[in-house]
């Protein structure tokens, strides 16, 4: 197979963004994915936010583990920072990174077997600590790469090509909120008018923002039976809110009726307004968020939107005490502050 | 507005909706071919660029020469209606060179002579009378020798050609090249009345003639009367009437100092061949604006490469004189005014007036019709306005219902690819008529095929990788070999290796996109792959609406929209055709099928075509 890669030419009339580029700016190489992957969906969307929240490319880290999904950041933000780290394994080397340097967004990119199978243990853990993150688990529900054996996020029940899911699914959104995740969504690949504005909340958010985002797998997930395809999730999608981001430099004009939105002002001074889709539905409301996902989830609903956020969140910086600078840029004097410094720190522990 | 999209279907008000594209109709994807709905000829020019990358040289020339005839003429001269046209031109700079194109196939095709049509086995009883042997009673020749038509070609000039022969000079347009084109259709055996004028439409008529065909050009040059016309009448001639002398060889020099009036081909022509044939200081004087020139830019820069100046905004008052010998031309300088309709007025600009001396003037101020054969009692009706005939665009039909028209006798002046279209139309007409048919009613469609180009999962049987080499430049041969001899071709034309280069340059426009709405899981693969933002899947809409709620406006009017009908989310499929690449992306990163790439192939009717 020979692929071309996506022309250089572009549309005339594209808009650019306050750094001066267009969308094309933010891409990556050319997709190897199966034609029609959600996957690719996704990384339309990520480069969207990211152009439309004019976010300077080298200003990001991609991490990801291993399968479909991870291999994603090679196919977007083609000048950003990359680590394509072991099976699983991407909490933890994005915690490292963080801490070793806070300035940078950190984008972790995994899938269902990477964080619900071989990474659980990790995704809980950075979940716990509230690594300043944005983790997206691209979520199709079987292992596309060892050909669409079912992962832990399957339904049970569900139907793929040539099997039936016995297991009980395990679901990522309603264990980042018992693990106390500050920012919570699940959307669709299939809906970038949902996900586009998700994730530039969540590139604004201060903490781990996770998003579940459904992205059928064509190739051996996409049959009608299964819980994870086009048609399916298109069925049963219930959105409790539509977002609307803006950023802390544009001017506030609208006004909407009290009861109908929700306002959210994060850390960065940016303002979430949620236009509320189910009319009980709040966001801040960690319990009844559990409570009412679990009460669709039996209805056999995919519950999608922004399901929590906690917007005074603390990062694991705050929780450590860190330096504020990374530390790349620390000197000679900060790295060996002296033997009276060392004195001070032994005398601390006597 | 706000719908939500994933959460159930969106439907549009149906009166607001716009229709979905009827994909049935031909004329829908013709039109995305840019160049071939541009071509009065419908010349099919991607195939043709495809086969010339190829190397298939042959092969491109044919399918030249079947929709245009005069295939190396034709890429040497033609007015290239389709290079405007282009899509490149809309994506980057500049249009795809279609035109130097068509001559590498031309150059390079090799012995052609066993892929022409034989001169008909048997005739039929049909005899047709030609007036004029230029390109249009050619085509009209070559559409009906085949068929068993016995042809009468007459011209008052000894050779075939018009004012191909007559009016393009031979460094331009080689005469071997335009002998080479005629030879191919004179083999086909008509009857030739070379140096014969024809003086007189009813006793043409009056030879039982089952048809006549008019393709006797524009062959008066109009004149400039202005004080001093008369007396300086030896150094004064009229441009086509001059240009035809050199073609024949009656005229080899003119003098040092030569003006050339008016703006437009012809003038173009004629100033560089006053070059040739000993004007030192050749000058270019035009009325009106450079801009508003009628001559081709490409011709202009020609021109002026060749060290002429081209004066403009000064309209010549009168021809200075002395002892019965010209001596210059004296100008008004005027200037451009708009009035509140935007149409333009020359006026005075106040300046003093401006006398240029010189030995010889060329007036190449427009062509006009002339029609003093054609009596005016025969029942053919002539417009009271310009003294035209009265014709027929569709089917170049008089009112006389045995006399049909073509090329610049019947609209006026145009151009050779204008000619050949009406050719093939008046052939198709005559064809029809003596068979007793509806010219209008039972006229043969046009042959369309629509075919998948699919060989693999990322595999096309056209290059589908974009190019992203810009225009080249044809060579032109040294000024000291072109500007001395008069029969030197200026243009080297594209070797092989620049003319495979340039073929690259083209998008492949009639591999077209074909959307299945049936097969649409609305996955958005193509959306996103998309590199020019063509493609939107949106709620339905009215078309102004519609244009600019896509994911980049669709502001070029010109360009049509596909829009498919309603898919599950009740959301339609929305592709701006205006600046798609053709690269079949889409079509690869569908997981469905629903986007396919099609080669749409058009021949327009040909008179063998018709079901009789």
């Amino acid at each position: 197979m020979t692929y071309i890669a996506k022309p250089k030419l572009h549309h005339r009339d594209i808009p650019t963004n306050a750094l001066g580029f267009t969308h094309r700016d933010y891409e990556g190489r050319i997709s190897t994915l199966c034609a029609g992957c959600g996957h690719d969906s996704i990384s339309a969307a990520l480069i969207q936010a990211c152009f439309e929240l004019s976010i300077e490319p080298h200003r990001v880290a991609k991490l990801s583990g291993i399968g479909c999904s991870s291999k994603t950041p090679d196919y977007f933000l083609g000048q950003s920072h990359g680590f394509n780290s072991v099976h699983g394994r991407m909490p933890s080397v994005l915690t490292g990174a963080n801490l070793a340097n806070r300035d940078l967004i950190y984008l972790g990119v995994s899938g269902d077997g990477d964080s619900a199978s071989i990474g659980i243990g990790q995704f809980a853990h950075a979940m716990r600590r509230g690594v300043n993150m944005v983790y997206v688990c691209e979520n199709n529900g079987v292992y596309g790469l060892t050909k669409g054996q079912f992962s832990a996020t399957a339904d049970k029940g569900s139907k793929s090509k040539t099997a039936v899911n016995h297991d009980a699914p395990i679901d990522l959104v309603s264990m980042a909120l018992v693990l106390g995740a500050s920012f919570v969504a699940r959307s669709f690949s299939g809906d970038k008018k949902q996900l586009v504005p998700l994730l530039k909340a969540a590139l604004s958010h201060r903490g781990v923002a996770v998003l579940d985002v459904i992205s059928p797998c064509v190739q051996f997930n996409n049959n009608p039976q299964s819980t994870k395809s086009y048609d399916f999730v298109r069925a049963h999608n219930e959105a409790v809110n539509r977002i609307d981001v803006i950023e802390s430099k544009a001017e506030i004009t609208v006004d909407y009726a009290p009861g109908e939105v929700v306002t959210v002002h994060q850390h960065d001074g940016s303002l979430l307004k949620l236009s509320k889709l189910q009319a009980d539905y709040d966001p801040r409301d960690r319990a009844k968020a559990m409570a009412y996902l679990q009460e669709h989830h039996a209805r056999g609903e995919v519950v999608t939107g922004l399901l929590f956020l906690d917007p005074e969140a603390e990062d694991l910086h705050a929780a450590l005490g860190t330096t504020k600078l990374p530390l790349n840029q620390l000197g000679e004097r900060e790295l060996c502050p002296g033997s009276k410094a060392l004195a001070a720190v032994n005398d601390s522990y006597r | 507005m706000s719908i939500t999209i994933a959460a159930g279907r969106v439907d549009a008000t149906p009166s607001q909706a716009t229709a979905p594209t009827d994909t049935n109709n031909p004329e829908y994807f013709h039109k995305v071919v840019d160049c071939q709905w541009a071509c009065p000829a419908h010349t099919p020019v991607p195939e043709y660029i495809r086969l010339i990358a190829e190397g298939r040289y042959g092969d491109a020339y044919m399918i030249n020469w079947r929709s245009n005839v005069f295939p190396g003429v034709l890429g040497r001269t033609c007015d290239r209606p389709c290079e405007p046209a282009c899509r490149r031109g809309r994506v980057e700079a500049e249009p795809v060179a279609i035109c130097r194109l068509k001559r590498v196939a031309a150059d390079n095709k090799g012995e052609v002579v066993n892929r022409m049509p034989k001169p008909a086995s048997h005739r039929n009883d049909r005899r047709i009378a030609l007036v004029g042997a230029g390109p249009a009673s050619l085509t009209v020749a070559r559409d009906l020798l085949p068929l068993g038509y016995s042809c009468v070609i007459y011209d008052a000039d000894p050779k075939a050609g018009g004012m191909m022969r007559t009016q393009i000079p031979k460094f331009r347009l080689p005469e071997s090249v335009l002998d080479e084109e005629c030879n191919y259709i004179l083999a086909l055996q008509p009857e030739t009345r070379f140096g014969e004028r024809v003086q007189s439409l009813k006793a043409l008529l009056a030879e039982g003639y089952a048809a006549v065909f008019i393709g006797s050009g524009a062959p008066r040059g109009r004149d400039l009367e202005i004080p001093g016309r008369d007396e300086g009448a030896a150094n004064i001639h009229i441009g086509i009437d001059w240009l035809s002398s050199v073609s024949f060889g009656h005229i080899d020099r003119i003098g040092k100092r030569v003006i050339v009036l008016g703006g437009g081909n012809t003038a173009m022509d004629c100033c560089r061949t006053a070059r040739r044939l000993g004007g030192e200081d050749v000058q270019v004087v035009v009325r009106s604006g450079f801009e508003e020139m009628k001559a081709s830019p490409w011709e202009k820069d020609d021109a002026m490469g060749e060290g002429i100046p081209i004066h403009n905004y000064m309209v010549p008052k009168s021809f200075t004189h002395e002892g019965g010998k010209l001596t210059g031309v004296l100008f008004e300088k005027v200037k451009a005014e708009f009035d509140a309709k935007g149409r333009r007025k020359l006026v005075r600009s106040g300046e003093p007036d401006v006398h240029m001396p010189c030995d010889d003037v060329l007036v190449a101020v427009g062509q006009e019709n002339a029609f003093p054969w054609i009596e005016r009692d025969i029942g053919l009706e002539f417009d009271d306005r310009w003294d035209m005939p009265v014709v027929d665009e569709l089917t170049m039909q008089s009112t006389h219902p045995k006399v049909f028209f073509g090329g610049d006798a019947a609209f006026g002046p145009k151009n050779i690819i204008w000619a050949v279209a009406h050719g093939h139309a008046a052939a198709v007409s005559i064809h029809m008529a003596c068979e007793g048919q509806d010219l209008k009613a039972e006229r043969p469609p046009s042959y369309v095929t629509l075919t998948s180009q699919k060989m693999g999962i990322h595999e096309w049987s056209y290059d589908n990788d974009v190019s992203l080499d810009l225009r080249f430049k044809v060579p032109h041969a040294p000024h000291e070999l072109t500007l001395n001899n008069v029969n030197i071709e200026v243009e080297l034309g594209f070797t092989r290796e620049l003319g495979f280069k340039e073929a690259l340059r083209c998008l492949n426009c009639d591999v077209e996109t074909v959307f299945e709405r049936g097969l649409c899981i609305e996955c958005d693969a193509c959306v996103d792959i998309c590199p020019m933002d063509c493609i939107t899947f949106t709620p339905n809409t009215a078309e102004p609406d519609l244009r600019k709620m896509l994911t980049a406006p669709a502001l070029n009017l010109t360009q049509d929209l596909y829009v498919s009908d309603a898919l599950k989310t009740g959301r339609v499929m929305v592709k701006d055709e205006d600046v798609c690449l053709h690269c079949g992306l889409c079509a690869e990163r569908c997981p469905t099928g629903a986007w396919d790439m099609k080669k749409f192939y058009l021949e327009t009717a040909q008179a063998s075509a018709c079901s009789c």
